[in-house]
């Protein structure tokens, strides 16, 4: 067993556990933020997708100890309080998924790159960007659409609801 | 993933003492390709030892002629760098294609070339750049490093601490990608550098990286993708697999390289 310590959307948290525990395994099982998914859990899909220390990384290839004395910030921690992000509230508004289940996902990774290459992103750089993604119901459209509405909402455009009208 | 034992040295002499005293231990860069293969079980290491905290292996400055690479940079680090994309753009643009944004911003150069993954990309880099690999022992030639799939010149206790890549005067890289895993059919990475020129395949060959000598002798004549017309890699050292078999590797080569020399002539 070994400690980690990390700061989990703005909470810190430590625990005892086993050194094979998964990022992903760490913040469902341990902490029961089942926000973050497994979908393949090989690397691939996108759907575990977290920040820690402020890039989209994939929890279910990074050990629970590589993230000691980490910064990390899941699905949960995006929200302020009833109010939904503006990555959030852009996929609502276009109807940015069906299932479900790779939402999360997008949304961090979505959040991740307009962190990084800010607000106004080409339909091209989405796609290029979503790459690590994997979606298997919508065809990705209206998630290219939510991107580029939330997208331009985190950088201080127009509020979502009308952007989508 | 069987279970092991973690440790997290603090500094370079600590994990050197950590990996010379533990039984079966691995080096963890990035993670990206040795926790996926421990999950698969094809890997159980008793002993894993964390490079994550050892920040002197991070980072980028140019040296002189060469830009040097701390072997636990992300590849997204490089991808960004301004130092890479003034002097090797062809570097940064490869480092940018590797994988995905989440994978980029955690695997490492370090890693990538400890594990020479035939279908990874930084051994072509380093081998048509003419880069040197620096160990906490020594240092080593690309031309040596690389020796075959998943080998290399490392000995047991050694842990490379950066790579070091001459500034050419022209380079590029091209890739064809398994639209799947992003990881190449073919990627060709050409350099030159005065009179020398060097064209380094991966992906493609049958035992892992390798230079492309006949592009290399007939880029000579003319740094061109002229020189290259109609040239295909030797079937009989392709790899053939599900993805593609060996005729069309060949061919990729050869579509590869002429697209490399065409955007290292561009710029």
């Amino acid at each position: 067993m070994a400690i980690v310590s990390m700061t989990v959307n703005g909470k810190a948290v430590t625990a005892d556990i086993d050194p094979r525990t998964l990022l992903v395994q760490f913040l469902r099982e341990h902490l029961r933020l089942t926000g973050t998914h497994v979908g393949c859990d090989t690397s691939q899909c996108g759907a575990c997708v977290v920040h820690m220390n402020g890039a989209a990384v994939k929890a279910c290839t990074t050990l629970a100890l590589q993230a000691d004395g980490a910064a990390v910030t899941t699905i949960e921690g995006l929200a302020d309080g009833a109010d939904l992000h503006p990555m959030q509230a852009a996929f609502r508004e276009h109807h940015g998924l069906q299932c479900g289940y790779c939402t999360p996902g997008m949304i961090m990774t979505a959040v991740d790159m307009v962190n990084r290459l800010g607000g106004d992103l080409s339909e091209e750089t989405i796609r290029a960007e979503l790459e690590g993604n994997i979606c298997r119901c919508t065809g990705y459209h209206n998630i290219v659409r939510a991107v580029e509405t939330g997208a331009k909402a985190m950088a201080g455009g127009e509020p979502v609801r009308q952007a989508a009208e | 993933m069987y279970a092991f034992e973690y440790h997290k040295p603090t500094s370079l002499r600590q994990a050197a003492a950590m990996l010379a005293k533990a039984e079966d231990a691995k080096i963890l860069a990035g993670g990206h390709t040795l926790l996926p293969t421990m999950k698969q079980r094809l890997a159980s290491p008793a002993n894993l030892i964390d490079l994550g905290a050892l920040d002197d292996l991070k980072g980028i400055e140019r040296k002189g002629r060469s830009v040097v690479i701390g072997a636990m940079t992300t590849h997204a680090a490089v991808a960004t760098s301004e130092v890479v994309r003034e002097a090797i753009p062809g570097l940064a643009e490869m480092a940018e294609i590797i994988g995905d944004p989440a994978v980029r911003a955690r695997g490492t150069i370090g890693g990538s070339v400890a594990n020479n993954d035939p279908a990874a990309d930084y051994p072509a880099a380093c081998l048509a750049l003419g880069a040197t690999i620096t160990t906490n022992k020594r240092k080593i030639e690309a031309d040596d490093f690389f020796t075959g799939m998943f080998d290399t010149a490392l000995e047991e206790g050694e842990i490379i601490t950066k790579v070091a890549f001459p500034v050419p005067a022209k380079a590029a890289y091209a890739k064809f990608r398994n639209p799947a895993s992003r990881y190449a059919l073919a990627g060709v990475f050409v350099a030159k550098r005065g009179s020398e020129i060097r064209v380094a395949v991966t992906g493609a060959g049958a035992n892992g990286v390798f230079r492309w000598s006949e592009a290399e002798e007939a880029l000579k004549t003319r740094f061109s993708a002229k020189s290259l017309a109609g040239m295909k890699a030797d079937v009989s050292m392709m790899n053939a697999d599900i993805h593609a078999d060996a005729e069309y590797r060949a061919h990729l080569v050869g579509v590869m390289a002429r697209r490399a020399v065409e955007a290292a002539t561009a710029r």
